[in-house]
């Protein structure tokens, strides 16, 4: 008996130096050598200030930004969370009323007008980056008229920003929201005459 | 239901059914000693491995050797990594000035991970540091699996073997099942994943300034490299509370694919290397059938049910309540289905916002047992078990003596396979029966109505066949749940442990009997489509009742529009 647990004290530690130690030390050494941005965050800068990162959603409730899905941690990453409500909760089917409403009102949308799903249901990490481009499109109005710029442009931006599914078939088609909003604040054409 | 959909199941299924035979002859020259391509390069370590835990490896261990070598390794690692949880303050690599973890969900979680289960009742990126991440969890993340390999490899042996008391060297099935299979896989997924965005760094969170001017704060670590083998070793537990949903643990569709693939590649190829082992290939694709079967089932009928309008919810479509945008509907599903099928628990959904019926599949899958596939090696002999009684049934119809591989299946191994299917069974209603029956255990419900009732089901069905997936909602860390449901994945795990390994004890010493006409054969569609239907009454019969009570009454409640 006493061999058995010297035999394993001395395996779980010859284990711990290989899996725990090693092996995670390897991949970073990899990953800094060859993916550094990606393996640090995907952070984004704007003007030497880390203003985000492109793989997380932050939150937006001005008129003059794309709006991202609704959050159940209300953004924050320390620790994200889902709602977590089942199919037939109370509380879940008042919140996706409420949404429906508010997105109708702040996108001037009729009262049967149909919202996008993504825009009434909170995503499972509550910092899902993107949008539909649906949901985009509905909201080009709310903002042109914000940053008094076209519509057009605004839709080219959008369709700029509008990701594809991965090699053509995995996954659906999808706006990064930090990104385009970064980008509405770069583009001359919407974001000068603003300030 | 879109063709990109359709394209992608496609794509995902025809890998599946085409890679597992591959990876399984490479583990089964791997396990019987063969030398590999990877062999020169990985030979040396090996050695290394043995050299330090002072391993005689050509010293073969009897069943009740094997078992005790089992349970005290897990136990020491069950000690070792409870301490260094409940002292990561003053252990090294801890930028974020993460406490102490309070004792009980310390030892709720080194059992969760010894056992391969990974539930978790907290959130790594505010409760653990990148020393407890790497040299806790991702340890065990190895070793778990490791550990259900060998088991399955001393069944296998049992079964092959004749006249003989020994099994194997428990020390060598561990150490060559990392070494040479898990280690090298999850090297390249990790650099894949990390490609794509997945965090593998050891510095601090980032904080960021957003651009209407808020703060927030970006938690980073060594993420990749956890998350790898959290999946091939069908462990489960996420680097960040929201598992696989987090945009640093799977960021693109891409990383999502592979990591379905990789929670189920390993335990799907066991399936062949099984077959290779015991010399009958024809009997693995009959196995591997009837997981196939019940994988593809479990995932159509999630799929149709969340596809489905809610009138609660005001009849929006598509469902997106707890869904990333990058994967959508089928990938969520896809996910959930093959992660409850095996046994490791990783999510990119959040089953607990799953439409009633969507939701009991996965249920359904820890129900039964994790054998689609199932945990590395615990799926299989789980399965084998089945296989047992199915031999022993079908025996007993024809009046004969059952054989299985030309041993003879007696008292003892049928009593022990029934120990096997059983155990986790009594484990998931008894335990769910007292958490409804307590306040304290009524107080964890995040929902009420017969979802109530499903979170707790699922809590216990997800620990006592070590899945670790959860309907979230369930505020499972207080002491009555991080007990309780630590103790379900105790007895589920090392209960099965011994019964599987009691009988290959008994099978090994057998003589091996040459069929005869009376003999079940176990290679054809009879042997398949029987074993279906053992595993689908047995399952069936157990937990119907308690199915009503939950999901299905709330499936009916649900579509009149009823809130609770």
């Amino acid at each position: 008996m006493t061999k058995l647990i010297m035999q394993s004290l001395r395996l779980t530690l010859a284990f711990t130096v290989l899996t725990g130690l090693a092996y995670p030390l390897l991949v970073t050494g990899i990953a800094k050598a060859f993916f550094r941005d990606q393996a640090n965050g995907s952070l984004v800068s704007r003007n030497g200030r880390t203003v985000g990162s492109a793989l997380l959603s932050q939150k937006f409730e001005g008129q003059r930004f794309f709006w991202p899905r609704p959050s159940a941690s209300d953004f924050g990453a320390v620790p994200s969370g889902a709602s977590n409500l089942g199919p037939t909760s109370q509380i879940l089917q008042s919140n996706v009323l409420a949404r429906v409403q508010a997105f109708r009102g702040a996108h001037a949308m009729s009262g049967s007008a149909s919202v996008p799903a993504d825009m009434v249901f909170q995503s499972g990490s509550g910092l899902d980056p993107h949008i539909s481009p649906l949901s985009a499109e509905l909201q080009i109005h709310r903002i042109a008229g914000a940053r008094k710029t076209s519509d057009s442009a605004l839709a080219a931006l959008v369709a700029r920003f509008t990701e594809p599914p991965q090699f053509g078939f995995l996954g659906e088609f999808r706006v990064n929201v930090l990104l385009l909003n970064l980008a509405l604040d770069q583009e001359p054409k919407v974001g000068s005459d603003v300030h | 239901m879109k063709t990109n959909d359709i394209v992608q199941v496609l794509v995902f299924f025809i890998l599946l059914i085409g890679l597992a035979p591959l990876l399984g002859r490479y583990m089964a020259r791997v396990f019987t000693g063969e030398s590999t391509l990877l062999s020169k390069l990985l030979a040396p370590l090996e050695k290394a491995v043995y050299r330090s835990g002072g391993i005689q490896p050509n010293e073969e261990m009897s069943w009740k050797q094997y078992f005790l070598a089992v349970l005290i390794f897990n136990l020491v690692g069950i000690a070792s990594f409870w301490g260094i949880m409940m002292t990561q303050a003053w252990l090294p690599l801890n930028p974020m000035k993460m406490g102490n973890v309070p004792w009980d969900l310390a030892l709720n979680t080194a059992i969760s991970f010894i056992t391969n289960t990974n539930w978790q009742a907290y959130s790594g990126e505010n409760t653990l540091s990148y020393f407890t991440q790497m040299a806790g969890l991702t340890v065990h993340n190895f070793l778990s699996a490791a550990t259900g390999i060998a088991v399955l490899l001393a069944l296998a042996r049992g079964m092959r073997r004749a006249t003989v008391q020994k099994l194997g060297n428990f020390w060598v099935d561990v150490t060559r099942s990392t070494i040479y299979v898990l280690l090298p896989l999850a090297l390249c997924m990790a650099v894949v994943l990390a490609g794509q965005g997945v965090t593998q760094t050891l510095s601090a969170y980032a904080e960021a300034q957003t651009l209407e001017g808020a703060k927030q704060v970006i938690p980073l670590g060594p993420t990749a490299s956890q998350v790898a083998i959290k999946q091939l070793g069908t462990n489960g537990g996420g680097f960040f509370g929201q598992n696989s949903a987090h945009p640093f643990e799977n960021p693109t569709p891409l990383t999502n694919f592979i990591e379905v693939f990789g929670l189920l590649i390993v335990a799907a190829s066991l399936v062949f290397t099984f077959g290779l082992m015991i010399g009958d290939r024809r009997h693995a694709w009959c196995i591997f059938s009837v997981m196939l079967i019940l994988l593809a089932g479990s995932f159509a009928v999630a799929w149709w049910a969340e596809s489905q309008p809610n009138p609660v919810t005001a009849n929006v479509l598509p469902q997106l309540e707890g869904k990333e945008m990058r994967f959508g509907v089928m990938n969520s599903v896809l996910f959930a289905t093959a992660t409850t099928g095996t046994s490791c628990g990783a999510v990119n959904s959040m089953h607990d916002s799953f439409m009633p019926i969507a939701g009991m599949m996965p249920l359904w899958n820890l129900m039964l047992g994790c054998i689609v596939f199932g945990g590395v090696g615990a799926g299989l002999y789980g399965m084998l078990m089945h296989v047992l009684i199915v031999v022993f049934i079908a025996g007993l119809m024809v009046g004969r003596t059952p054989e299985y591989l030309g041993k003879k299946i007696q008292a003892w191994e049928a009593a022990w396979a029934i120990v096997a299917i059983l155990l986790p069974n009594i484990l998931i209603l008894v335990g769910s029966a007292i958490a409804v029956s307590v306040p304290a255990g009524l107080a964890g419900l995040g929902n009420s109505g017969p979802h109530g009732l499903s979170e707790i089901l699922y809590g216990y069905s997800s620990c006592a066949a070590n899945n670790g997936s959860a309907f979230a909602g369930l505020s499972a860390n207080s002491v009555f749940f991080n007990l309780s449901l630590g103790a379900a994945m105790f007895i589920g795990r090392f209960g099965c442990i011994f019964a599987v390994l009691a009988i290959a004890g008994s099978l090994a010493v057998k003589k091996t009997v040459p069929a005869s006409p009376g003999t079940f054969p176990t290679d054809g569609l009879t042997f398949t489509l029987v074993l279906l239907g053992i595993i689908l009454i047995v399952g069936a019969l157990t937990f119907f009742p308690a199915l009503c009570l939950g999901p299905i009454v709330e499936h009916g409640l649900m579509v009149s529009g009823r809130a609770f």
